[in-house]
Order: C-alpha cells, then structure tokens, then sequence
C-alpha cells in the first residue's frame, strides 16, 4: 500500500526550484521555516458545526474594512448645521453634523449606502455567529478543561461585541438612536448612588450634551476594536494551542486530532468561507434595506417614534425593562429605580456572570478534572442541554418582550395580556424548557441503546408461521457502534464522609453535602450506554427472539443504517 | 431625481386625490335623508337623538354626537369605522357600509344638531400645493406630535388594553385632516388653533412623500424597524451561511496521488 503512493517534493517541482532563492533569502533573515513547517500541517477536524466561530470571525473582517471606508466620511460631530444634501424632504432642516454625514453616507458618497448596509448586517451578523458558536461549544462541552479560559475570552468577545454594536448604531445619531442613547442613559442613571454623577461625566453634563457621539465614535472605531482583535488573537491562539476539539469516532482519542491539514485544505476551505461570508453580507447590504436613518429625522430629546427597538442583540434587555413592575423607593432622598436598574443592569451582568462561571461551577459539581478533547453528544448530557436550553427559553422570552409592541400590533393582541405572559413565562417557560428537553435527551439515548442492543431497523417485514408481523433489524456496523459508546459511563456517585478518618466530624460536610445534592441532580435520570456484557448478550441471541439483529445475506433487500435501499 | 420623484408624486397626487364633496349646498332635505339613514344604522348605540346612551353603570353604550360635526362623520363612516361590527377595544377600519352621498346626508344630519368642525376645506388637502420647504415643516411637525403613537412612517403602533394607533398608509388626505380635527377614539384633537391647516397640510404632505418614496437601501421591512432586522439577520444570515457551513463541511479533501 504504502509503496505505491508516492508524491513529487516541492523543491524538485518547477515552482520550487525557481522560488528557491527568494523564500531561502527570506528564512535566513526571518527564521519562520520551522514555525511554518509545524503549523501549516497543523490538522483541523472536520465538522460543519466547527464553522460557526468562523462566520463570526469574518464577519469581523468585513465590520473591519467596511469600516474603514465609513470613516472616510462619518464625522462625529454634534455640531448643529442645516442640510442641503439630496434627501429633499430635510431640505434646510436643522441637524448635527454626525445626522448629515450619514445621510452624505446614504445619498451622496457613491457606494456609501451600500457600505454602510453591509457594514450594519455584518454587525447584526458577528453577534448573531458568536452566540451560535458559543451555544455550539457549550451544547457540545467544548469548554471544558483545558479550555475555560478560552470560553471566558468568549464571553468577553459576547460583551464587548454588544458594546461595540450599540456604540456603532447610536453614531448616526438619528432619532432611533437617540432614543437607544435614552435607554442607556437610564440605565447608567439607575445605578444607586453613583448613578448621576457617571451620567454627567460619560456624556459630559446633562443628556444628550455635545459629548457623547465624539466619545463613543472614538470607542467605536479605536478602544473597542483594538480590544476585540487582541481578545480574537489570543482565541485563535490558544485554539491552536489547545488544538480543536472532535466528534468521538473509530481512530479518534483524547490524545490526537483527526482531520485534514491547515494547508492546502483548511487554507482553502476557511479562505474560500471569508468570500462565502462577505457575500452574503454584500447581498444583504444590497438587497435589505437596514436602519433607514432618513425616515427618523435627526435626534430631538423630546420626540420618539412607535416601534422604537434596539438592534436585536439588546433586544433582551429592552425586553426585561419592558417586563418589569415599575419598582421604586426613596431612601435618604434618594430615588432607588429598581424598575431599570434590576432588569437592566442586573440582566446584562447577569447573563455575563452567568455565563462565565458555568465551566467552574459544572467542574465543582462533576468532580471532573481531567482535560477533555473529545466532544459530547448533546444528549448524553441531558441536565446540562436542558439547562442550556432553558436558559435560551428565559433569553427568547426576554428578547419577544423587547418586541412586544410589533408583537401587539401584527397578532393583534393586547399588550398588557403580551406584558403578563412574558412576566410569569420568564420564570415558567424555562422550567418547561427544562424538563421537555432533559426528557427528549433521555429518549434519544435509550434510541442509541436500542440501536446498540438490537441493531437497527431494515425495514424488511416478515411474517411468522403464527400470522405475526416483525419488522428485521441488522446489526449496526462496529464503528458506529463504538462512535455510539464513546462517551464516559455515568459516575457512581458517593454520599459525602460525614466523619474523617478519626470519627470528627469533616470540617466541609456541609458544602459536601450540597455538592452531593446537585450532583445528584446533574445526573439523575440520565441513562448509562450498554455495558460490553449487554452487547455480547445481545450478539449471542442473534436470530433467536424477535427484534434481535440477524445477520444479513447477499439477498438482503432492505435499508442500510443510514436508511438507504442497498438495492435500487 | 428625489425633486423629480417628489414633483411626480405630488403632480400624480395632485391629479388622483379624491376631491371632497365641496361647495355642495346642503339642503334640508340632506338632513331630513341623514336622519332617516341615522334612525335606522345609529340609532341603536348613539340614541334616537344622537345625544347617546348609558348603561346602567353610568359608562357609555354609544357617545353622545352633539358637536361632533360633519368631519367626525365623514372620518368615522367614510373609513368604515363606523358602525362598528361588534364591541371591540377600538373600531377597525373596514371597508365603508354607507355610499359617499349617503355619508354626506349621514353628517348634515348630525351638522344640523350642534356646530362642529366641519369637513376640511379642499384647499387644505391639496398636497400638490405644498413645496418642499412645507414638506420640511411637515416632517418635523409630524415627528414632535404624530410619530410617537403613528411611528416615523405612519405605520402604526401598540396602546394600552388592545387598543392600537392605526398604520396611515394609504388613508386618504382628508381623512387624516378629519382625524386630526376631531381626535377619534384614541386620538386627540388638533386643533385648527393648534396646528393650522396649512400645517396639517404639510404634515400629511410629508407622510404622502415618505411613504410614497422608493424604498432606497432595498426591501424594507414596512417601518417596523430593526425587530424585522433580527429576523432576517437570523434567518437569513446564520441560516444561510450555516446552510454553507454544512456544503463545505460536506466536502472533504481530494488529495491527488501520483501512482508509479
């Protein structure tokens, strides 16, 4: 086998003896052979899910160089000047400079409307890719050790890219975005105490002053950014440090990867993915039409239009306003808006606590402390999927609420009757969620089990001697059979010494006691894979009970275990 | 080109906008048609008088009509608000039970009760008349009092109880004038003292232009704003691109290999 493949090296192909000189040139002055030797054949697995990190990061690439190009024109300015663009109907309308060159942007820089899309879906896009790939990572448990501190640079690149976006859109300062500016101005003032005084010095005086679009530009276009490349750069690195995680399978273990090499193959795939990502934002950009600045008219503290909604990404928090009971008290002459400061600062923190102390709190309650390459099926780890699963209930829950005036309007429903269903469905829907889920996990497993034990289905009906009707199953192929039991068997799990070894009583019984509890919690229900013996006694009943797998024959008509006719 | 449009749009307004029945007399015999008509379609809720009915809590079954003018009437029935099909938090707008003549005998009827605004001049809702320094003054007079229930492009909003602002688009000029000086249901009145009627004018001219302008930037998602960006940011863009996740995905490697 091994001698009849053989490949031409590249310094004895026509290419590589004349770029010899050169790159040989090179490499004595820059030494990155060796670097380049090592991780250009670095391997990648193979999966589709693997890519949603990377819709993320080009989109990233496209924020930035559209980005480039609207800086050419915006000018953040607050400045009131009257407009004499080519948008007739604010013909000597008084504006600020900032409103005028986004509708310069719109109108009069050739090309400017269509950056301008592009750049405004591809932001829409970065978030909407980041909580794909972060839901994928968690659902598949790919955060776990070595890699926490990959997901809390995660979560960072999640918070800082909502900044980023909110910065972004309130720069055409428009009547929107003013009014986005509003809620966050709010936000900043319902902090207890301190609140006022951070209002005055982020927006430089009483809201909106003259400060504000200059300050948050700078945020937008240099502090944020530069930050959000570091923390992409260092993602990327420990990525390929920690080397990818894979789907369990024949061949695959906790100590190697499976898959293709970063050159020619990953090079190719992921180079040819950025023109897949950037044409679709171009599509967008050129077909849907995204933040009208025109039909808002310029920002006016005293005006507001219906249907005023953040970008969908601080949907939640509007939501959670709109949610809450309009709380308030007065202590020491103090007004404490528990009404804005409860969903809205505590939301958005709250889900980035949450978020990153997960991979920390599952380890203590799991025990487990051993680097993991190999991914987890959803399934085989019911109470974390459902948690997941509930807690993207109380989000969408959170983020419909955000939406509850269009909600009102198009279903033609009562907004107090939307309000009161998202107040209670916030607490009670993830419950549902939660117990829906963890039981559809548990089906899906005893449906692997079944599929173990009793091969699969051929759909080859037969009919008994007796007159009955039984369906012929097949063994499944050993390799999935092993891709199918690849996963830990569920611990035995101890109750907690009470005693240490001299019968005093342990001094942290008690938080032992509660890690025991939740343990118990984490794992209950969850079904454990066949043991070797199950699948030999399975084997060993082969053609002697119904519904046992029969060998198949070179006559055998039926499906495959993918379903399909092995004989068309 | 936005001139061309916008001199286009108002040119084709100027010549297909519905003309109202002006200085058409009315006659006694109108009124005595009007009542005949409001015995039998209104009678039931607003009271054989028009004076309106209570019901024993002391609520209103149907308001009283004194004072409310012939706009009122031409507002509630030419839109087909009025009569109502069933109780409802509001009065949809549906399409109008009564004829143009039967509407006008409908509000000399009700003219002839009390005085009440009357049926805007056709001057004031002449919008090829307005230039585009109106249009300007429109657009900002609609966004300090219209767009916060109506939003930005008239296409409407939530209240409170089931109650809603309805969309503008495509309501005839008078129409919006008549709201605008009788304040139905929900609305309140602007009055002629308030906003004058060539202000009215120019806010409806603004609305007109607005919505009447090509949708620049691509299919827009009817003014709702970015709640239908999320949708189409996820539908779309991650579906899409998860669609070309799982193509490339799905092809693996070809390593070409030179037998010898």
């Amino acid at each position: 086998m091994s001698t009849t493949e053989q490949y031409t090296p590249i310094e004895q192909t026509g290419v590589g003896k004349k770029a010899a000189g050169p790159v040989g040139w090179l490499d004595d002055r820059l030494g990155l052979a060796g670097v380049a030797k090592k991780n250009l054949r670095k391997v990648f697995p193979e999966h589709w899910s693997f890519m949603l990190g990377e819709i993320a990061l080009w989109s990233f690439v496209v924020l930035l160089l559209t980005g480039v190009f609207l800086t050419f024109w915006f000018q953040p300015s607050m400045t009131e000047v009257e407009y004499h663009g080519s948008y007739l109907p604010f013909n000597g309308l008084e504006m600020s400079q900032a409103y005028k060159s986004t509708l310069d942007i719109s109108f009069d820089i050739r090309g400017g409307l269509l950056i301008r899309q592009i750049h405004h879906w591809a932001a829409a896009l970065f978030i909407a890719a980041m909580i794909a790939h972060m839901l994928r990572v968690f659902f598949t448990g790919a955060y776990r050790k070595p890699r926490e501190i990959n997901w809390l640079i995660g979560v960072g690149l999640f918070s800082l890219g909502l900044v980023e976006g909110f910065a972004g859109y309130s720069l055409p300062d428009d009547l929107l975005s003013g009014t986005g500016l509003r809620f966050v101005d709010g936000l900043i003032r319902s902090i207890p105490l301190v609140g006022s005084y951070l209002e005055f010095f982020i927006f430089g005086g009483e809201f909106p002053g003259d400060e504000i679009i200059p300050r948050l530009y700078m945020a937008h276009i240099l502090l944020i950014p530069a930050i959000l490349l570091g923390l992409v750069g260092a993602h990327m690195l420990l990525l390929v440090y920690h080397k990818h995680t894979q789907w369990p399978g024949p061949g695959r273990t906790e100590k190697n990867v499976v898959g293709y090499p970063m050159l020619p193959v990953y090079a190719a795939k992921a180079g040819g993915f950025f023109f897949v990502v950037f044409g679709f934002t171009a599509l967008m950009g050129a077909l849907l039409q995204i933040n009208p600045v025109w039909v808002y008219g310029p920002y006016n503290p005293s005006e507001v239009t219906a249907g005023s909604q953040p970008d969908w990404y601080m949907g939640f928090s509007e939501g959670l306003v709109r949610m809450m009971p309009g709380w308030e008290s007065t202590f020491f002459n103090y007004t404490w808006s528990w009404n804005v400061f409860i969903p809205a600062v505590g939301g958005l923190t709250g889900l980035f606590v949450v978020l990153g102390v997960w991979p920390f709190i599952e380890q203590w309650i799991t025990g487990d402390k051993r680097d993991h390459h190999l991914l987890q099926r959803p399934r085989n780890a019911p109470v974390r999927t459902a948690i997941g699963v509930a807690g993207m209930t109380a989000y969408g829950v959170a983020w419909a609420a955000g939406g509850n005036d269009i909600l009102a309007t198009k279903f033609h429903m009562d907004i107090y009757t939307l309000t009161w269903i998202f107040r209670i469905g916030f607490f009670v829907f993830p419950v549902i969620a939660f117990m829906v889920t963890k039981r559809i996990c548990i089906g899906l497993q005893r449906a692997d089990a079944n599929r173990i034990l009793h091969g699969y289905e051929t759909g080859v009906i037969e009919r008994s001697p007796e007159g009955g009707f039984s369906e012929r199953h097949a063994p499944l192929p050993a390799a999935q059979q092993y891709t199918l039991t690849a996963h830990d068997r569920v611990p035995v799990l101890e109750a907690p010494a009470e005693t240490d070894a001299n019968g005093v009583a342990a001094p942290h019984s008690r938080k032992e006691k509660l890690r025991a509890r939740v343990q118990r919690f984490y794992y209950r229900d969850t079904l454990d894979k066949p043991t070797a013996e199950d699948v030999h006694h399975a084997e060993e009943h082969l053609g002697h009970h119904d519904g046992h797998p029969v060998e198949l024959g070179d006559e055998f008509q039926g499906v495959s275990e993918t379903g399909v006719p092995r004989v068309h | 080109m936005l001139l061309l449009g916008l001199v286009i749009a108002g040119g084709a307004y100027h010549v297909f906008a519905p003309k109202p029945a002006e200085a058409q007399e009315v006659t006694a015999n109108d009124v005595e048609a009007g009542r005949n008509l409001f015995l039998i379609g209104c009678a039931s809720c607003h009271g054989k008088n028009a004076t309106g009915i209570e019901t024993e809590r002391g609520n209103n079954y149907g308001p009283s009509l004194i004072g409310v003018g012939a706009a009122a009437v031409d507002f509630q029935v030419g839109t087909g608000r009025m009569p109502m099909a069933q109780t409802a938090p509001q009065a949809p707008a549906k399409n109008p039970e009564y004829t143009a003549e039967e509407t006008r005998q409908l509000a000399a009827y009700i003219a002839s009760l009390a005085p009440g605004p009357a049926i805007p001049d056709g001057e004031y809702t002449d919008l090829g008349k307005a230039n585009v320094d109106d249009i300007r003054e429109g657009g900002e007079l609609f966004r300090a009092n219209c767009t916060a229930c109506h939003n930005s492009v008239g296409a409407g909003g939530a209240m409170p109880g089931g109650k809603y602002a309805p969309s503008i688009k495509g309501v005839s000029a008078k129409h919006i004038a008549e709201a605008m000086i009788t304040g139905p249901q929900q609305m309140p009145v602007f009055s002629d003292d308030v906003i004058t009627p060539e202000d009215k004018r120019n806010i409806i001219a603004y609305v007109k232009q607005v919505q009447g302008q090509p949708n620049y930037g691509g299919l827009g998602g009817g003014g709702l704003g970015p709640v239908v960006d999320g949708m189409f940011t996820w539908i779309i863009g991650i579906g899409g691109l998860v669609i070309a996740s799982i193509w490339i995905g799905a092809h693996g490697a070809r390593v070409k290999k030179r037998n010898s």
